[in-house]
């Protein structure tokens, strides 16, 4: 037992290592910063577009967001960072993950948005348009406010995994939580700092959670 | 635009309508004209183009040929800002459509804020005006779950009424409503064409069209198939299609 203490919960090792275990918590903070709103973002853009019917807009659409989802993002990440020097682009680590981050999760947000949007009767697109409400300022007052309140849960529970992905970049060397640990880990010949790390994401997602599992309650509630 | 010849022309001068749906013939050279003030009443079998009809005087369906004008516009020319041209449009649907997000007062000042361009505090004032109108002035800060039906559809109609119309279209206002909730929407109804309101009525409530119909249209399988004063079409219906149709309501 204290043997595992001892290689587990090492006290001392763990108050080595939380300097740098900081610094990582910030670099996450930062990532998921970046990441959550932008592909929020994205998302929006590729919901709002899926509405149009057209074939010009529909196939590649359909193509761009299957073929991010299908991609294992930590590949993507890896051929981003390898790649882009070689088109002689140079945005470093971090913005490379944001890229890869921003095509991986805006698609899966973007998948969502589109069932909320799908959600919402015609009859409101026509009572909004009936008065003179142009078609984008129907989208933004009358669709998307609801559409996000239908599909709330699964927005969060999408952030939620986004938040858990941003340790793929430590693929790339970026100084984020999980390479910190793991750094601290190699200099220590201890895993206590893994074990801080996942405690501290334990205590930044539980609340989120927490947080959830009441959207899904409700959502269950009002059907 | 001649105010000499504004007086004279007609709110609602539709020629000629006809829609498709693919190989669907849906109206057939419908021709609706609706003077101001009139209240003009559609009835028919289910199926036989009502709505559809309706829908094209606003445009929320473009006719396959023929012309709409409103108030002077013509809805169907590629230089028409249609969205301007809805505002002196209103429409009340069957299902309410209601913005469940927004409050009744929220429903009511969107279109006065982002169309017709008032500030906050000006678009309040003229929703809770439209409120107290369908008497619904102490039902401003509910939310649409909140209200009954017949409550619902009033506040639908402050919110056409609000950007003051030249014509409402009414598509079944009170089909969703249970029985006791009728009465309300069509006092209201009745209150607006007291007002001097120009509308177009698709609806089932044959007393409502006795008592305050202008005119009365009956259409069958996309065209119309006989009109005139509630007298004539129920008292002394000249087709026998319509005798038919009108019989079959009794029923
Ligand atoms: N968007 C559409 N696409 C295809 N067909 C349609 C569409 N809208 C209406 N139709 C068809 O057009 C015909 C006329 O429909 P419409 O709704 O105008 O009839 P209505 O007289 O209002 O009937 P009801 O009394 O049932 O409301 C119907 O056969 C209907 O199925
Ligand atoms: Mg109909």
């Amino acid at each position: 037992m204290e043997e595992f203490l001892f290689t587990f919960f090492n006290i001392e090792v763990m108050r080595a290592a939380s300097p740098i275990l900081l610094q990582g918590l910030w670099m996450t903070l930062l990532l998921i910063l970046a990441a959550v709103p932008l592909g929020l973002a994205g998302g929006v853009v590729l919901a709002v577009l899926s509405v149009f019917r057209h074939p010009m807009i529909r196939w590649p659409l359909i193509a761009w967001v299957d073929f991010f989802r299908a991609f294992p993002p930590l590949v993507l990440l890896v051929f981003i960072y390898a790649g882009l020097p070689f088109a002689g682009i140079e945005i470093g680590a971090f913005g490379c993950v944001a890229i890869g981050f921003f095509l991986n999760t805006s698609s899966y947000y973007g998948e969502i948005l589109r069932a909320g949007i799908e959600s919402i009767p015609r009859g409101q697109v026509e009572a909004a348009r009936s008065t003179g409400l142009s078609a984008t300022q129907t989208m933004g007052y009358v669709i998307l406010p609801q559409a996000v309140r239908n599909v709330l849960p699964d927005l969060v529970s999408n952030t939620l995994e986004v938040v858990k992905l941003t340790s793929i970049a430590s693929v790339v060397a970026l100084p984020e939580l999980l390479f910190q640990a793991r750094q601290a880990q190699s200099v220590t010949y201890n895993p206590s700092p893994i074990v801080a790390a996942a405690i501290v994401y334990f205590l930044m997602l539980w609340p989120v959670v927490r947080l959830l599992s009441r959207l899904e309650h409700k959502a269950v509630a009002r059907r | 635009m001649l105010s000499g010849v504004a007086t004279a022309r007609p709110i609602v001068d539709a020629i000629g309508i006809h829609k498709h749906f693919g190989a669907l013939h849906v109206l057939k050279g419908v021709d609706l004209v609706v003077s101001e003030r009139e209240l003009v009443f559609v009835i028919g079998p289910s199926g036989s183009g009502k709505s559809t009809l309706l829908r094209c005087c606003n445009r929320l369906e473009t006719p396959s040929s023929g012309s709409v004008m409103v108030d002077g516009i013509d809805l169907l020319d590629r230089r028409t800002d249609i969205n301007l041209a809805r505002q002196r449009i209103g429409m009340v649907f069957q299902q309410f459509n209601l913005y469940p997000h927004m409050t009744a007062r929220g429903n009511v000042t969107l279109a006065l804020r982002k169309v017709a361009g008032k500030s906050r505090a000006e678009a309040d004032e003229l929703a809770d005006a439209a409120l107290a109108r369908v008497g619904l002035a102490e039902k401003a800060e509910a939310y649409p779950l909140e209200l009954s039906g017949g409550q619902q559809q009033r506040v639908a109609i402050a919110r056409a009424i609000a950007l003051e119309p030249r014509v409402m279209l009414f598509d079944e206002p009170t089909s969703a409503l249970d029985p006791e909730l009728v009465g309300g929407v069509l006092a209201v109804m009745r209150s607006l064409r007291e007002a001097g309101m120009t509308m177009v009525v698709v609806s089932h409530e044959m007393a409502f069209a006795r008592a305050a119909a202008d005119r009365v249209v009956f259409m069958d399988h996309g065209v119309i198939v006989e009109q005139g004063t509630p007298a004539q079409v129920f008292g002394a219906p000249q087709q026998e299609r319509t005798r038919a149709f009108l019989r079959q309501l009794d029923h």
